[in-house]
């Protein structure tokens, strides 16, 4: 038996799954953060039952990856019954997918969730006469309290062993006999979904579906086209615009008859919106948010990591005297532990809290305000304001930051956020910014690197983007209302991100740690350096620099570690310049990202884009940190 | 005229886009249809996007895409 979870961005359809079925859902206030869809098993009335949680998604008719996933779902795996979860607060847009679904032919249950929510705004919903209208159970739901849960599984049970597949109400009369025509043609032999359905899913252009019914009715393509030319005769347009028209009329009218609205209320949310999005108040609470952000993720790392570090330091001495016969097993084992370390030190008290952070400012809808805000600076530099997410994520670590342009559409949006999220010095980074430049030269050098940073990734942006131009004429973005997280959410989802770092990240910075080991082991030291040599010379930094910037690039907050052996001097200003410790900063702000963020821009951008970010940024770097030393010569 | 044109707080309906398929696409998929009614809300500053309220919810829309949608007046016969 199973279930599958269908709804719209923002309906609760996430939170219904967490509700049940534990760990390995997240969910979002951004369109698509779902971008797969995932499974667990679930007991109803001692049956076992299959739920399978898809991607939000406003409509079947997909145009983004995350949405096509739903439907091809639908099509090629067999569903007993479809749970579509509605924000009963926003009934009419829900209803959309409620109409589309029903065509399909597969047994539906509505669930009309966030019920308090519609009674807040003083809404009264008729439950009853929408499940007449529709002719498919409807149940009320408030996913986020549990209630309704129970009555909503035992219903879609009950639907599911019947295998009462939902009436498809009719279109206008016109469209109505083309779809019946092309149905005709297509029997039950060549697609699961009710021949009608799929019919009306061709119309509109499905080409995953088309090729599957070629397979197997090679002439079907003639019928369609016929169809299609029918449609465009009688209508003056598309099939695809005439079904979405005729959909949304339907749903207005539908709303029309099963809400009752008292006046409707402005909700102090409504007016969070007018300081929240004011011109001058936003910004000044843009700031202060993020300011709060920052400082409460370092005060809470900075509070674990200390004790954490010396545990372990103190743990690799231990090892490293236990094993002093044993040379090269020592120093790999000791390579391991602190890649285990450098793994902890920067999960446990940076990305988590972090991650939680991040979480919490979106399950509460801020994120969307952010963009809204955004919009206009990222713009300018050929991005929109949804791009500011990466951005942000960037400054705790790129890995998420990569991962999470999946949230833009376009795919030269993805390349151009990404190369330019990596471009933000991360935590790791930051170590080294703060453990050179504001120790031995001052705070606000630390924030002059700071600020210089954001100057280059906006230059680097408007240069992008004029190699790149833009075929999407900008943002469209839902802003949903302002929700309390629950904290089962934000659990789950941080845990979710958190995970990809786990285990896509440690095991490299695990491995960068032995090879850095050997690299000690066999005193190779030298022959790196002789092959950094041009860059070190035209840098003017010393020789020896070599290593931790070669070798940065597997651990970044070790190359403050390194440079210590490297120069052999636990006090830098003794062997380097002011002008020297300002162009190594810049250079390892900006050059080639870690070695875990690279394999992260591979998996999601491939490695030819991959090796150009990476040789984009050497580029970046070696010119930024010239122009640095420029400046800095003139200053000391 | 362009939604772009539209001051915050007017009340206008939608009369077709002019942005290609894609754009059209993804505003029917937020309930924004040829012949709907949508309250312009706010501006961002400095070029920043619109927001607009359809069928109860908010979108904001960039100076791109509001400037491809063609409103006309509606205040005479209002929602």
């Amino acid at each position: 038996m199973r279930f599958a979870l269908v709804g719209q961005p923002n309906c609760g359809k996430s939170t219904l799954f967490n509700q049940i079925a534990g760990y390995r859902a997240e969910t979002g206030n951004f369109s698509g953060t779902t971008t797969t869809f995932t499974v667990s098993k679930i007991r109803v009335l001692g049956r076992v039952v299959e739920l399978v949680d898809l991607p939000g998604t406003y409509s079947l008719a997909g145009t983004n990856p995350a949405e096509q996933v739903t439907f091809r779902y639908l099509d090629e795996q067999p569903v007993d019954v479809i749970i579509n979860v509605l924000d009963a607060s926003h009934l009419e847009q829900g209803l959309h997918l409620t109409l589309e679904l029903m065509e399909l032919g597969i047994p539906l249950v509505v669930a009309a969730n966030m019920m308090d929510e519609l009674s807040r705004m003083g809404i009264h919903l008729d439950g009853e006469k929408l499940q007449n209208l529709l002719g498919v159970p409807v149940l009320p739901l408030v996913a986020s309290k549990n209630r309704g849960i129970r009555n909503l599984f035992v219903t879609a049970l009950n639907t599911a062993e019947d295998g009462t597949t939902p009436p498809r109400l009719p279109y206008s009369d016109e469209i109505e006999t083309v779809i019946q025509d092309l149905a005709q043609a297509i029997d039950r032999q060549v697609a699961s979904l009710r021949p009608e359905g799929v019919a009306i899913k061709l119309l509109e252009g499905e080409t995953n579906l088309l090729k599957r019914v070629q397979a197997k009715l090679p002439e079907i393509q003639r019928n369609i086209e016929q169809a299609n030319h029918q449609i465009l005769d009688d209508y003056g347009q598309s099939a695809i615009w005439v079904f979405s028209t005729e959909r949304h009329q339907r749903a207005k009218q539908l709303t029309g008859q099963v809400i009752s609205q008292t006046e409707r209320r402005r909700t102090t949310r409504d007016r969070l919106d007018d300081i929240l999005l004011d011109p001058l108040w936003g910004y000044a609470a843009l700031v202060v948010i993020m300011w709060v952000f920052f400082q409460g993720v370092y005060w809470v790392g900075r509070l674990i990591e200390e004790p954490l570090m010396a545990a372990f330091n103190g743990f690799a001495n231990q090892v490293s005297i236990w094993l002093a016969g044993y040379g090269l097993l020592s120093e790999v084992l000791v390579g391991v532990i602190q890649g285990i370390a450098g793994g902890v030190a920067i999960v446990l008290p940076y990305l988590i809290p972090f991650l939680l952070g991040l979480s919490f400012l979106e399950d509460i809808g801020y994120l969307p305000r952010l963009a809204f805000l955004m919009d206009a600076l990222m713009t300018r530099i050929g991005l929109h304001g949804k791009a500011i997410v990466p951005f942000i994520l960037g400054y705790g670590c790129n890995v998420p930051a990569v991962m999470s342009t999946r949230i833009l559409e376009d795919r030269r949006d993805r390349f151009l956020a990404a190369t330019l999220a990596t471009l933000v010095p991360c935590a790791a980074r930051l170590s080294v910014v703060f453990g050179l430049v504001a120790f031995y030269l001052g705070p606000m050098l630390a924030l002059a690197i700071y600020l210089f940073n954001l100057l280059v990734i906006a230059l680097t942006g408007r240069f992008l983007s004029r190699l790149l131009p833009e075929d999407t004429p900008g943002m469209i973005l839902e802003m949903p209302v302002y929700r309390l997280p629950s904290l089962k959410n934000l659990f789950h989802k941080t845990w979710f991100r958190a995970r990809e770092f786990v285990f896509e990240a440690w095991p490299l910075l695990i491995a960068g740690s032995v090879v850095l080991a050997l690299l000690q082991y066999f005193n190779l030291a030298r022959y790196v350096n002789a092959l950094v040599l041009p860059v070190t010379w035209l840098l003017g930094l010393p020789a020896e620099v070599g290593v931790p910037l070669i070798f940065g690039v597997l651990r970044k907050e070790l190359s403050l570690v390194m440079l210590h052996q490297a120069l052999g001097v636990s006090d830098f200003s003794l062997a380097l310049t002011p002008v020297q410790m300002i162009t190594f900063t810049v250079f390892v702000v900006f050059y080639v990202p870690c070695l875990a963020t690279l394999a992260v821009l591979r998996r999601e951008l491939g490695t030819r884009d991959m090796l150009l970010i990476a040789a984009l940024t050497v580029v970046i770097a070696l010119l930024a940190a010239l122009f640095a030393r420029g400046v800095a010569v003139m200053f000391y | 005229m362009q939604l772009l044109q539209v001051e915050a707080g007017k009340l206008v309906r939608v009369k077709n886009f002019t942005g290609g398929a894609g754009m059209e696409h993804k505003l029917r998929q937020l309930g924004l249809l040829p012949g709907d009614t949508a309250r312009v809300l706010r501006y961002a500053p400095l070029g920043g996007p619109v927001l607009i309220e359809v069928g109860g919810r908010s979108i904001a829309l960039g100076r791109g895409i509001a400037s491809k949608v063609e409103v006309e007046d509606a205040a005479c016969d209002s929602l």
